[in-house]
């Protein structure tokens, strides 16, 4: 036999969905059949009453009382019940929680957290290029961790983060540490003067981490991707990463990382380095180093290494000069061979392209010894010139008619000859050379002349004359090959890229915006930074067909 | 070549633009276009007898009554059967009914206009509480109710509202927005104001002081007086918005029971349907979700407005239909912003810090972000005459939205 009790408060007031609950929760007790609770209104009475739940106290009631009636299995149940209701008032709703808003698109997220310069993607490869393009188009830096993502859409990003000012890490980049805050994979080190660009995850978290262990410490390290420095991306990623750390004050010593480069695009990234102002430290795999050091440039041959070397210059950084650039193209007309080959060695390394007829690699052979095209080192003793004749070494006529050839080019910025004096040399060189030097320089004042002087003290041709010759001349003089080198490298490597803007700063605190894989977006609150995640799906719920119509409808 | 976000923008703007005014009350036959004595209007797509669900059914058979088309039930559903009634939706005559929404043409209505655009738009008188025709009741207490609302209360509603001068339904939303309403479920302040703002001149117009007093007990009891002219404000805002061409905007969603539909702005008058679901909600005492009737009701028009469940952040003392606490009602206005066009230049949020509410459905991020609409709605009995059973929240099919997008790829030829 079932039991109704009835409690009326009288005057009470409480909104119909708390009272709603109230009843949905006194109807889940223990032995309650059935329970209302209503503003005792005539309307709510009549309802209880068709619900058999209405009985004398409850009839009694006027309208602004409040009216809880349970029907349960016995007297006692009911009552248990009925002592129940101020709790169960005081309890908050357990569904739903305080959990922020999730935003499911890239847009919500950058109008939730408008400070965001960041967007961490990390959806499938498929989808990530068109998430890094909107990213773009929202003006935020990109951390792209997806892979599988096309070459061309690698290539397609990167020039519109150029153009923008943006950069654009990965595809396929696992780790970065901006501002002291990891993204990705990374580890937790000490913020510091080096700052590095990598292009590849775990090389950029091993030296991370031999800087931290060595008591250095690291201002950015910025990732690319596997692939930024091939040819066809060209290093996109890690130039803007140069310059940018290059420009920045708060790191003293630059640190590359990377596998072997494509040639010119190593040509390319080492003379940027060169005009950093600050020391670099070259960590390329496996690549060839022409020195451990040319000017600001130093060449390690491994991780450890590097963050040694890198830890090394942070504790006594000097910046190294910067030589004031020019265009143009070089050319070298040597008489000494080895000479040739050895400036070859260390400047094929900052200009590009380059060509000799003592080429060291097959892409550097000249179409025809004869005519110069871009950059050149001509060994003027080899047979093709000295057929018939005498060795450059002895008579001057063949390196003054190509001398004068090169002048002639317009496309010529640099001429770099050798002069090797000694027993057996002709006699004076120089007076011939710098006689031709002198009235070239009328001709073509922009032409800048260095010669490289091989030669002692107790040479017959006298070496301080030989020298004091060419200077009068005009021309710039070295002694050995090593320091032409540095010198030609700075003055002629590939001024920097019209396209491409500086990367728009990296503010502090990191705000960022994690599209996909929530574990980076935890990892970002743990270190403090302010994060929104997306939870991304594929658009129109990976339905190929809608989505393609969508797709036509974008951008109209 | 189609501009789409222009289109939109425009659409949008439109809405927006637009300024309801409640000008007056008058009778159906003497006011929508095209009604007629056996023509009955009700919420939601079209629909016929056959498919009609309980609460439809029984309005139906209420507004018969009503009319004296028929004597009792047998009558009515005989007059029915012999194909002497038809049905259109309410949406094809300008006007907005709640729950079953059913219209015939010796009901009064009120009469909105929208200023901006000059279009107008029309919806019953509410009921109240209880056991009312909305929900299907047609029992003779209802009729009795609804004939002192037609003969009593409506014609001094009419003097009132004329002597007043009109009534501004978007700036009183705007107001009740900041005063915890959403304007679907929960229009409390907006009942008040309402009440307030014609109360001098139902004093002033008022034959007697009980007439007086009884129209505005009327009007005071009930939290939902001020909704109807809030949907026929929401429906005058959006059909200024409607045939915008390329526009990917939503401009109609409404239930009738059975089927949930939805038209576009640039695909014509055509209608998207699915079957309406069973809302997700608390119930009153003794009723539970197998109690439910599908989704009801052309009060989704507050949605497509860009109010309703799309203001559920100014609403907290209603979020527990959501399902707990005012975190969740921000997140599911902060959802909405993900599929709308734009934030409303009238329509504000305090707990937002004043933004603008999400405004203007775009069926292509709808489908992008697999996010459908919010709507606030209150549940019917699925049996005729019981009434209002609960309330709660439900979503509209994504299929619409689907095969809209479709049809919008062949309209377009894209």
């Amino acid at each position: 036999m079932s039991v109704t009790k009835s409690e009326v408060r009288p005057g009470v007031y409480y909104d119909s969905v708390v009272l709603m609950q109230l009843q949905r929760k006194l109807a889940a007790l223990p032995g309650v059949e059935d329970a209302g609770v209503v503003m005792a209104t005539p309307a709510n009475l009549e309802l209880l009453a068709d619900s058999d739940l209405l009985e004398a106290a409850g009839k009694a009631a006027r309208p602004e009382d409040l009216l809880i009636v349970v029907r349960a299995g016995s007297e006692g149940e009911a009552s248990d019940a009925l002592a129940q209701v101020d709790e169960l008032l005081k309890q908050r709703s357990s569904g739903g929680g305080n959990q922020a808003f999730r935003p499911r698109s890239l847009a919500a997220g950058v109008k939730n957290l408008p400070a965001a310069e960041w967007v961490l993607i990390s959806v499938p490869g498929r989808y990530a290029a068109k998430v890094a393009h909107e990213a773009l188009d929202n003006g935020k830096h990109v951390f792209l961790y997806s892979d599988n993502v096309e070459l061309e859409d690698e290539i397609a990003l990167k020039q519109r983060g150029a153009e923008l000012g943006l950069l654009v890490m990965g595809p396929d980049c696992g780790t970065a540490i901006i501002n002291g805050v990891g993204l990705g994979f990374a580890n937790r080190v000490r913020r510091g003067p080096i700052g590095l660009v990598g292009a590849s995850g775990t090389g950029l978290q091993a030296v991370t981490v031999g800087i931290h262990n060595y008591g250095g410490g690291v201002s950015q390290a910025i990732g690319t991707g596997g692939r930024d420095l091939k040819a066809e991306v060209g290093a996109a990623s890690m130039l803007q990463g140069l310059r940018y750390l290059a420009a920045d004050e708060s790191t003293q010593v630059i640190v590359l990382i990377s596998k072997p480069p494509d040639e010119a695009t190593a040509a390319h990234l080492l003379s940027e380095a060169q005009t950093a102002g600050k020391p670099v430290v070259v960590c390329f795999i496996g690549f060839a180093a022409p020195a451990e050091q040319i000017g600001n440039v130093h060449f390690s041959n491994g991780l450890d290494s590097a963050a040694r070397i890198a830890v090394g210059l942070s504790n006594g950084a000097i910046s190294p000069p910067t030589i004031e650039r020019r265009g143009d193209y070089l050319r070298g007309l040597f008489s000494g061979g080895t000479l040739a080959y050895e400036a070859l060695n260390g400047l094929q390394n900052f200009l590009h392209p380059i060509y000799s007829n003592v080429a060291i690699r097959s892409s550097q052979k000249m179409a025809d010894p004869l005519h110069s095209q871009a950059h050149t080192i001509i060994d003027l003793g080899e047979d093709v010139f000295t057929v018939g004749r005498l060795h450059p070494m002895m008579e001057n006529n063949l390196r003054l008619r190509r001398l004068k050839q090169e002048v002639e080019d317009s496309e010529t910025g640099l001429v770099l000859l050798d002069v090797v004096l000694g027993e057996g040399s002709h006699a004076d060189p120089a007076g011939e050379l710098a006689a031709a030097i002198a009235s070239h320089r009328k001709a073509r004042p922009d032409i800048e002349f260095v010669a490289l002087v091989v030669g002692t003290d107790e040479d017959p041709q006298n070496t301080d004359e030989q020298i004091a010759k060419l200077e009068a001349a005009g021309a710039r003089i070295f002694r050995e090959t090593t320091m032409a080198v540095d010198y030609i490298a700075a003055r002629l490597a590939a001024a920097p890229s019209a396209a491409g803007k500086a990367l728009r700063p990296f503010s502090e605190p990191l705000a960022a915006i994690n599209v996909g894989v929530e574990s980076f977006f935890d990892s970002l609150k743990a270190q403090g930074a302010d994060a929104v995640q997306v939870d991304w799906r594929p658009p129109a719920g990976g339905n190929e067909a809608l989505a393609s119509i969508l797709e036509k409808m974008k951008g109209k | 070549m189609i501009d789409i976000t222009k289109a939109n923008q425009t659409a949008v703007s439109r809405m927006m633009e637009a300024r309801p005014i409640l000008k007056g009350v008058a009778l159906a036959k003497d006011v929508i276009p095209d009604m007629k004595p056996n023509l009955l209007l009700h919420a939601g797509p079209p629909i016929e007898w056959a498919r009609m669900s309980g609460p439809l059914r029984g309005a139906v058979i209420g507004a018969l009554l009503f009319e004296g088309l028929a004597k009792n039930e047998q009558e009515a559903v005989a007059l029915v059967e012999k194909g002497e009634i038809e049905f259109a939706p309410c949406h094809h005559h300008d006007t907005v009914g709640p729950m079953a929404g059913v219209t015939s043409s010796s009901m009064m209505v009120y009469i909105l206009e929208n200023e901006t655009h000059g279009n107008k738009a029309y919806s019953n008188l509410n009921e109240g509480y209880g056991k009312v025709l909305r929900y299907g009741a047609f029992s003779e207490e209802v009729i009795a109710k609804l004939r002192w609302m037609n003969d009593s209360m409506g014609p001094l509603l009419a003097k009132a509202i004329e002597a007043s001068g009109g009534i501004d339904i978007r700036a009183l939303l705007s107001e009740s927005l900041h005063m915890g309403d959403e304007g679907h479920n929960r229009n409390k302040a907006g009942s008040i104001i309402y009440t307030a703002k014609l109360a001098p001149w139902i004093a002033k117009v008022a034959a007697d002081n009980d007439m007086e007093s009884e129209v505005l007990k009327a009007l005071g009891d009930n939290a939902l007086s001020v909704l109807n002219p809030v949907m026929a404000a929401c429906k005058a805002m959006s059909a200024s918005a409607h045939g915008i061409e390329g526009s990917t905007m939503v401009t109609t969603m409404a239930r009738n029971g059975t089927d949930f539909g939805m038209r576009v702005s640039g695909l014509g008058d055509q209608w998207f349907t699915a079957p309406a679901e069973v809302p997700d909600g608390l119930y009153f005492p003794s009723f539970t979700s197998k109690d439910a009737n599908p989704d009801i009701g052309d009060s989704t028009i507050t949605e497509t407005a860009g109010i309703g469940a799309f203001a559920m952040a100014a609403a907290p003392a209603i979020v527990t239909f959501v399902s707990g606490t005012p975190q969740d009602a921000l997140n599911a206005t902060l959802e909405m912003y993900e599929i709308t066009i734009a934030e409303h230049s009238h329509f504000t949020i305090p707990q937002l810090e004043f933004r603008g509410t999400p405004t203007g459905i775009d069926i292509r991020k709808v489908v992008e972000l697999g996010i459908t609409p919010r709507v606030n709605t209150g549940i019917a009995h699925r049996e005729a005459g019981v009434g209002q059973v609960g309330a709660g929240l439900v979503r509209p099919p994504m299929k619409i939205f689907e095969d809209a997008l479709v049809a919008y790829a062949e309209r377009y030829k894209l």
